[in-house]
């Protein structure tokens, strides 16, 4: 399970809007096989670079390859992305939108989002608008990891969601997650999840700060990545 | 099975520690089939990537080997295992005695309320 290959290439990526720039020449590499934390706070270009790798903006400096292409119908069809707000039709039924998603990506599992669907308890029968936040969250999730991807890209995915199924749907990415792909997430809960992670990324107004292993953070430092997020971006 | 891992040290150490002390509690018997490394990452809720440092740190240090075909053991040696456990203990009874010291007491008083709790318990029918 070590570094195979360079799923994701970022070469002087940067980002700006008017005079602010949200993302300042990045430089990134990420393999297969990896769960990436992408961290850093509010406006520091977590979900900017995130957009950028699925190919929803484009850069204004710098380039942007996924699996040895520019973001476009290939890259597409390998990243499986999980927005960081809802985007789904309300009036649709949960079981409406597995047979969306089955349509639409060739490499959705329906019987994993199925039997996903059943250990969380969720009805497919129910329409999205009835259903509370965490578990219209829970839905999306489950859509997204459903997907046989090299790539997945979970913008804020446990952000609204109880502990309890936080630790289930860690779990489920950790095991649903194929050898060779990778998971890039972003998130401000880092306590939560840094015992899952391989490496983390810190972003600092658009400027990588950090990119290292977790294990490598606590031997060099004697602290959690949690303490050292703490630190670094103290107010 | 527990798996409380603390913030302030590298995961797969804690993850050797945890394995190491299964072996010799007899929790993972010796010549024992070891857990796939994704089903034993998955009960920790950590990284399989971790898990798999985690093990071949075993194997380094003889606790475990693999068998290419049929996966991997917990080591037969029960000599070792045995030297692993008193180590640990000397280990814990050096942790003990230094948190005692801090408190003010001197060895000899430490073995001191030892003898007298054992004395208690032997009164009570009950041995703690």
């Amino acid at each position: 399970m070590e570094q195979r290959n360079e799923l994701v290439v970022c070469a002087g990526l940067t980002k700006t809007y008017g005079s602010v720039k949200a993302l300042d020449h990045l430089n990134l590499t990420l393999g297969g096989g990896r769960f990436v934390g992408l961290l850093g706070p509010n406006g520091s270009g977590k979900t900017t670079l995130i957009k950028l790798i699925n190919g929803l903006i484009q850069p204004t400096d710098g380039s942007v390859l996924v699996d040895g292409q520019a973001p476009g119908v290939h890259t597409h069809s390998v990243v499986s992305y999980l927005p960081d707000r809802g985007y789904l039709n309300d009036w649709m039924r949960v079981s409406d939108l597995i047979d969306f998603f089955a349509d639409f990506y060739a490499d959705f599992d329906r019987v994993k989002a199925n039997d996903m669907l059943q250990s969380l308890s969720i009805n497919a029968l129910d329409r999205l608008k009835t259903l509370s936040k965490g578990t219209k969250e829970k839905v999306q999730l489950i859509l997204t990891m459903s997907r046989k991807a090299k790539l997945f890209l979970l913008d804020e995915p446990i952000a609204g969601v109880d502990p309890a199924a936080r630790d289930y749907i860690l779990n489920t990415i950790l095991s649903n997650y194929s050898e060779d792909a990778a998971v890039l997430l972003s998130t401000h809960l880092i306590a939560d999840i840094e015992r899952v992670l391989d490496e983390v990324i810190f972003l600092k107004n658009g400027v990588m700060t950090l990119h290292e292993s977790v294990d490598t953070i606590r031997e060099e430092h004697g602290k959690s990545v949690d303490m050292l997020f703490r630190e670094v971006f103290a107010c | 099975m527990q798996w409380q891992l603390r913030g302030d040290r590298p995961i797969y150490q804690q993850l050797v520690e945890i394995l190491t002390e299964q072996i010799v509690s007899g929790q993972l018997a010796a010549g024992e089939k070891v857990p796939a490394v994704r089903e034993l990452a998955a009960q920790a809720g950590v990284n399989p990537n971790t898990m798999q440092r985690a093990l071949a740190d075993m194997e380094r240090e003889g606790l475990m080997h693999t068998n290419r075909t049929s996966g991997r053991y917990v080591t037969e040696d029960k000599e070792m295992i045995d030297k692993i456990r008193e180590q640990i203990a000397s280990d814990r009874i050096a942790e003990f005695l230094a948190g005692m010291s801090q408190l003010g007491f001197s060895e000899q008083e430490v073995f001191r309320l030892l003898e007298k709790r054992q004395e208690e318990g032997n009164q009570n029918g009950t041995e703690k």
